[in-house]
């Protein structure tokens, strides 16, 4: 794990000093390319926060007992998880205007992007939730918690160490998908790529980095999420 | 808003219709390929020699880490610059294979861990030949948790096929795009494209929720 991120870290100090680098023979779409990862970048970040945030509010609400709350919070999973990202995306941008919300690029990419992942993210939180030993909710009753600070205290800590594997392979998976909002006329790495592509056409270097660059966010967010299972399962669950 | 009908029944449809049929094929296709390519990458992986179980371990890793639509660009811009030329949706149907197939072969190789050991033990007692072993011991019982997964899979690639339209396949979504731009209107086209994706996830996902069922029945007594 320490090995593939060294190997990470040394791979993008590189690029980017072939970027400016005036020997260097990649100096000519490097820079474009790495501009586009800084708006990669951008939409992960807004995606992330509306996927953790709608993955948390829907999966606790799948399992409210309130009729309403819960089939509202059904029908978004499987109409989410049902369509295609990509169709989506184009919804969102193209057709919402006719409906007279018209949305800027990079919002309808992050809401497209985070709404959609936050419906697969449901799953894992329902399912953390359930993992949680029933004894837990027994003695919460027992010593008389009320719902809202059983679910805050007890059962969340519990459930958040249950749901981090699910939620590291959604997190890359949410990255990857990002490439998609060039769809939405945004020049992200995939689409300044393109770009490039069609101006030098330096095919495989450039679809190469492109391809490097990804594997290294993947690998920075694995490295990332074990240092968060590390860090939650020793601060989460206090031994007596 | 304004929805027109009769643009949705004249124009939409009829030319949706003809490019559900190429999503329809390039997912079976790639589905294929994602199914065979996966047994043999877990095959590799679990049981090849140590000098190919480490560079199959780091191809899949690979593609698991990068976006399928860069991958899609890649086979289609670099495959003709070594001189192999494709038709557009044989590249995407491979492509959509290749990435498919290292997650099944995650789903193969969780299915044979899930046999428990007692059963190998069982069949080297009783001295059973590796293939005898496979076949009549390890497979059927592996069977029951790789078939859903691979169904869901299945539905998973279905989806993953409008990432055609990038490199100008015709399927459902370039069509949709095509009509939006030829007559500038999206709200019909894309739409409906989202209605088919919807209800074929759905239909697929009951289907695979039958052959679950039919699986455990039927193998296991």
């Amino acid at each position: 794990m320490t090995g593939r991120l060294a190997a990470v870290a040394a791979l993008l100090a590189f690029l980017l000093g072939l970027s400016v680098a005036t020997f260097s023979d990649l100096r000519v779409f490097l820079p474009a390319i790495l501009k586009g990862a800084v708006v990669t970048v951008e939409v992960t970040f807004w995606s992330l926060i509306l996927f953790y945030v709608s993955a948390f509010l829907s999966g606790i609400g799948r399992g409210s007992k309130n009729t309403f709350i819960r089939w509202s919070c059904v029908v978004y999973i499987e109409v989410f998880r049902g369509t295609s990202l990509l169709v989506i995306l184009f919804w969102f941008f193209f057709v919402l205007p006719e409906f007279g919300i018209t949305l800027s690029p990079i919002v309808a990419g992050v809401l497209g992007i985070g709404l959609n992942f936050g419906a697969y993210g449901a799953e894992i939180v329902r399912g953390a939730i359930v993992a949680v030993p029933k004894g837990q909710y027994e003695a919460c009753t027992a010593l008389n918690i009320s719902p809202l600070k059983r679910m805050l205290r007890i059962v969340i800590p519990q459930a958040v160490i249950i749901m981090i594997p699910g939620f590291t392979n959604l997190t890359i998976e949410l990255i990857k998908a990002t490439a998609l909002v060039s769809a939405v006329t945004l020049v992200d790495i995939t689409y300044a790529s393109v770009q490039q592509n069609q101006l030098h056409y330096r095919t495989l270097e450039i679809f190469s980095v492109t391809l490097l660059l990804y594997y290294c966010f993947a690998q920075i967010v694995r490295f990332g999420m074990a240092m968060l299972e590390d860090y939650s399962k020793r601060h989460l669950l206090r031994k007596a | 808003m304004d929805w027109k009908w009769d643009f949705t029944f004249d124009v939409v449809l009829p030319r949706m219709w003809e490019a559900a049929g190429v999503t329809v094929y390039a997912t079976f296709a790639a589905f294929l390929i994602a199914i065979v390519l996966g047994l043999v990458l877990m095959l590799l992986k679990s049981y090849g020699p140590k000098f190919v179980q480490y560079p199959v371990t780091e191809f899949i890793e690979f593609i698991r880490a990068t976006p399928l639509l860069v991958q899609i660009f890649f086979l289609f811009f670099v495959l003709p610059d070594i001189n192999i030329t494709l038709p557009p949706v044989t590249t995407g149907i491979l492509a959509l294979g290749i990435y498919n197939s290292v997650l099944c072969a995650e789903v193969y190789r969780a299915g044979i861990q899930a046999v428990p050991r007692g059963q190998w033990e069982a069949a080297t007692a009783l001295n059973l030949s590796t293939y005898r072993t496979f076949r009549d011991i390890i497979i059927p019982q592996s069977l029951p948790p790789i078939v859903p997964a691979l169904g869901n899979y299945l539905i998973a690639i279905f989806k993953e096929t409008p990432l055609l339209s990038f490199v100008a396949v015709a399927e459902i979504m370039q069509i949709s795009k095509l009509i939006g731009s030829e007559y500038y209107r999206f709200t019909e086209a894309v739409t409906i494209a989202g209605i088919f994706f919807l209800v074929m996830s759905l239909v697929a996902a009951a289907m695979v929720r039958v052959v679950e069922n039919y699986v455990k029945r039927s193998i296991l007594h």
